[in-house]
């Protein structure tokens, strides 16, 4: 059998068939019997395979053309006009393979640490895995808009089920803001496929917009992903839910769902609203820069390590929608393509640091049961080698240069120097301020003496935590020393879109 | 020839005989063994079912003088009212038997009802609509006082039968000016008259609003709910269901047949009297049902709700607009009959689980049923991949091919008011631990017929083209 031909639904619907599977192996009401057991290696098969698929995408991408890859087109509700279409380009490819490599990690991280009904623990993940590989690969409108909201459901289950203290508020505040977000993309697909035809995004992309329909659907649209990036000032559900969340829960949040709203910017709002992007412009980069700037001082003020940590998110992803709208401001030449590529690589980055992170603190949160800096101190007496993974990620979450979180933000801050001085100019705070925040908690968990008996009781990773941190050690080292492959992944599709959003529709 | 156009009207005659054979057979059979009208009764709906499909028309056929049609939408609409009144006697059965309400009362009156909602599917004029609904409203305020001994039951039907009547004699009275003016019972002489301008002006537009006044009272519209809430609540959760599914096909029907054939012409003159109806119960019905703690009023008012997205796709006026109705209203009972076939499953003799913590911890306490819920709770909400999502789909699409964008916002975001208390089922059975640890008492077929339920709701939102392309074919064969 070619797999080449269905590996896109391959990556779909084996996550969620195995999640089902997993549901009703179930875990005998016991985390330690072993049925449960049984239940994590088949959890932990069905992702390990998952990702063995998308490894095969990769081998098998062809980075010279910008043309959809693996195109697998059937008709799917024919009264609509609605069809089960998938694709992947050089936008894409690389997020399917970001899901498909963390989620065995999110499976190893809570492989014990998931007391009360691992198997749903499990099987939300797995379901939720190729719930958002299908968004990235669906390229019909209503089977995106419909993987897409399926997706909160068990999101929401995750923080609501398996969460903190404030869970339900957290939850609830997650689903109800996205869910208000992405229901006017609903009602501005709809207005499309009524002009069209179809929901096809290739026929969204081809028809004739007037400006003012350019810009209320730029809006609709805007609302959906803003609050999925998420951009000041909708950003408030984020740490929220960042900080109520298992951790799984929190790194797939930051790792793969942000990224959602980058992608959804890149996939419709450039290459379909041309003039209306160039309209808005101005706006989105003037919030990029907020989130940049002023979330970068909120983050500064935390005191609760997850907190931090999703606001340095914010901050971050401030710099892929800056980096997407910089375009208009350079005209043409290869600043544009700086800024789109350098946004897309930070998304890579971002996800394999925010991730890290966040794993580092519940790799704390397991032992001690809290998330409060001022609970910890003098971390690296106790854990050298965890010392040593959180020292290395902070550098990255930070950009230090050889790490994968240089290289996005580099690409980022080079466009805008060729756009404005003063966008460089705030954009670049990030290096300051990322650095201050980050290294100030840094210094204040692990550094100086041990604080209190909870510390000095501290006892170093475990096999299955040094395995997960160490693939991502060596994941965010391999983008920061050579991103060339993941950058020449990009490169046909960015210049593709770039012709794409240079020619106006008026 | 005159045995052919009885055959038309066959499943009514053979339904009606049967009721008549199951009443006999009733009075003769012991309370220990009234199983058997239970069962009777269910092969009853069987025998009417294999008879709408044994005597389907190719075309549409009118017969008695032009009062009485059938054609693919009366189908359509029978066959799931048949189906509806199926799963709702299912539902039944176990709760009636442990409660000691197993009587043959409750079976019949069901029975009766289903025969009132057939003749209003087929009703085509303005007498048989009429007597097809008082057969189904007297079944109706009959079925909700049927336990005698519950205070809350018997005020729910007064106040029911009170409003009911109320209703009917508006709608009797718009008819009767209606009848005036054209000369005609019939819809489509009605419609002719008005075609040819003989009927007109202020006087036609009076009537047609005493008629409004009534469709909008048995859908439970905004104004006009008043008594939805406490019939729901007051009445037992078997009757609940019942009046929450079957006759919410009849008001499509009675809607279509009055406003749509006969009235149609008036169009312009019923879409602004729609359009405040529709808005009003999708805002009130979603915000009231947020302050709701007795989840049966909880689903009255989201039934409001639901109530306005179908009128917001009649509003339109179009073929896509009817088509997204009829899909709606289909799924929509679907739904609904599994949200109340829920609250059955979980009461148990003496106890009603009728309140929202009722629910609290139910996925420790079965992780199927709370999934069940689950999957009923995201499909009344819209949300994907749930059949939910693509009725409020279809609505909306029609709504805005129409032009009407600012409407189609505003539906949206009466859906995301909306989420919010159907989430908190959903928070109220995963988050919160469980109360109440005892085992349900339900009994195997229950079970069995809830988990098709749920399942079908999943299913129907995966693969909805079947049904959408049947929805838009009988829309178009009016």
């Amino acid at each position: 059998m070619d797999l080449s031909h269905s590996i896109l639904s391959l990556l779909t619907w084996l996550p969620i068939f195995g999640g089902i599977a997993v549901l009703i192996a179930g875990d005998g009401g016991d985390s330690a019997s072993s049925r449960a057991a049984g239940m994590r290696l088949l959890s932990l098969s069905v992702s390990l395979l998952t990702f063995v698929l998308s490894v095969f995408l990769y081998n098998n991408f062809d980075t010279t053309t910008a043309s959809m890859q693996f195109v697998e087109r059937s008709p799917w509700i024919e009264a609509l006009n609605v069809e089960y279409f998938l694709g992947v380009d050089g936008i894409s490819a690389p997020l399917i393979i970001l899901t498909a490599f963390i989620t065995p990690l999110v499976i190893i991280a809570g492989w014990d640490s998931i007391k009360e009904r691992p198997a749903q623990y499990f099987a939300a993940f797995l379901i939720l895995e190729g719930l958002m590989i299908g968004v990235f690969a669906a390229l019909d409108g209503l089977l995106f808009y419909v993987l897409w909201e399926a997706m909160l459901v068990p999101m929401f289950l995750i923080i609501g089920v398996w969460g903190g203290q404030r869970r339900i508020y957290a939850t609830m505040k997650f689903f109800l803001f996205t869910f208000l977000g992405s229901v006017l993309m609903l009602v501005a697909f709809i207005y499309l496929y009524n002009k069209a035809g179809s929901f096809n995004f290739f026929a969204f992309m081809e028809l004739p917009l007037s400006l003012l329909e350019q810009q209320l659907i730029f809006i609709a649209f805007l609302l959906a992903f803003a609050v999925k990036v998420p951009m000041w000032p909708v950003h408030t559900w984020l740490p929220d839910a960042h900080v109520e969340a298992p951790t799984g829960g929190s790194v797939i949040l930051a790792a793969i769902m942000l990224k959602m709203g980058g992608y959804g910017f890149v996939r419709l709002s450039l290459p379909m609203l041309p003039d209306g992007s160039m309209y808005f412009s101005g706006l989105m980069i003037t919030l990029s820069l907020i989130a940049i700037v002023y979330i970068g001082f909120v983050a500064l003020m935390q005191t609760d390590m997850k907190k931090l940590i999703a606001y340095s998110s914010i901050a971050h992803m401030g710099f892929v929608t800056l980096g997407f709208f910089l375009f208009w401001s350079i005209g043409s030449g290869s600043g544009a393509e700086l800024g789109i590529t350098g946004g897309m690589v930070q998304m890579i980055s971002h996800g394999l640091v925010s991730g890290a992170m966040f794993l580092c603190v519940g790799v704390l949160y397991d032992r001690v049961h809290s998330r409060q800096i001022a609970d910890y101190g003098g971390v690296a007496n106790t854990m050298p080698i965890f010392a040593a993974f959180m020292v290395l990620f902070a550098m990255a979450n930070a950009g230090l240069p050889g790490t994968s979180g240089f290289v996005g933000e580099f690409m980022v801050i080079i466009a805008s120097f060729k756009a404005n001085f003063w966008f460089a100019f705030l954009a670049a705070t990030i290096l300051v301020l990322g650095a201050a925040y980050t290294l100030w908690m840094v210094k204040r968990v692990i550094y100086g003496d041990v604080a209190n008996k909870n510390v000095a009781a501290l006892k170093d990773l475990q096999p299955r935590e040094f395995i997960v941190l160490g693939i991502l050690a060596f994941a965010v080292l391999l983008v920061g020393l050579w991103p060339a492959p993941l950058v020449d992944m990009m490169s046909a599709t960015v210049n593709e879109l770039l012709t794409q959003i240079s020619q106006s529709k008026l | 020839m005159i045995f052919g156009e009885f055959s038309a009207a066959a499943p009514e005659i053979t339904l009606l005989a049967l009721i008549c054979i199951v009443l006999l057979a009733d009075l003769f059979v012991k309370d220990e063994q009234r199983i058997a009208t239970f069962w009777l009764s269910i092969a009853a709906l069987a025998v009417t079912a294999w008879a709408l499909v044994a005597t389907a028309p190719q075309s549409t056929v009118i017969i008695f003088d032009g009062s009485y049609v059938s054609d693919a939408l009366s189908q359509v609409l029978k066959l799931a009212a048949v189906g509806v009144v199926a799963l709702a006697f299912l539902y039944a059965r176990d709760y009636l038997q442990q409660n000691d309400l197993l009587k043959g009362e409750f079976f019949l009156l069901g029975l009766f009802g289903l025969l009132g909602i057939m003749i209003m599917i087929s009703a085509h004029s303005l007498l048989t609509m009429y007597l097809g609904l008082e057969t189904l409203s007297l079944s109706l305020y009959a079925l909700v006082a049927f336990e005698r001994k519950s205070a809350s039951a018997v005020e729910a039907a007064m106040k029911y039968f009170v409003l009911g009547a109320i209703a009917s004699g508006s709608l009797l009275y718009g008819i009767s000016w209606i009848y005036g003016l054209t000369g005609s019972l019939q819809f489509d002489e009605i419609a002719l008259a008005i075609q040819s301008g003989n009927a007109s002006g202020a006087p036609l537009f009076f009537g047609l609003a005493f008629i409004i006044v009534g469709i909008a009272f048995k859908f439970g519209a905004v104004p006009f709910h008043m008594w939805l809430p406490d019939v729901y609540q007051g009445a037992r959760t078997p009757v609940t269901l019942y009046i929450a599914s079957a006759p919410k096909l009849a008001a499509l029907a009675l809607f279509m047949r009055v406003l749509v054939d006969g009235l149609g012409d008036l169009h312009d003159v019923w879409q602004g009297m729609i359009m405040v109806l529709a808005v009003l119960s999708l805002l009130i019905g979603n915000i009231v049902a947020i302050a709701q703690t007795n989840i049966k009023r909880m689903l009255g008012y989201s039934a409001i709700a639901h109530v306005g997205f179908i009128l917001m796709a009649l509003f339109t006026g179009t073929e896509q607009g009817y088509a997204a109705a009829l899909f709606y209203t289909l799924t929509y009972v679907v739904m609904a009959a599994g949200a109340f076939g829920m609250v059955i499953l979980l009461s148990r003799q003496g106890f009603e689980a009728e309140h929202l913590g009722d629910f609290k911890g139910l996925n420790a306490r079965s992780p199927w049923f709370a999934l069940m819920m689950l999957f009923f709770m995201f499909g009344l909400a819209g949300v994907p991949p749930w059949v939910g999502f693509i009725a409020k789909l279809s609505v909306i699409s029609a709504v805005l091919n129409a032009g009407f964008p600012g409407l189609a916002v505003l539906l949206v975001l009466a859906s995301v008011v909306g989420a919010y208390y159907y989430l908190r089922v959903i928070w109220i059975m995963y988050f919160d631990a469980a109360e109440d640890k005892s085992v349900f008492q339900s009994a195997p077929d229950t079970r069995m017929a809830l988990s098709l339920n749920g399942v079908a709701v999943l299913a129907l939102g995966i693969v909805p083209g079947w049904l959408m392309a049947l929805c838009i074919s009988v829309i178009a064969q009016i």
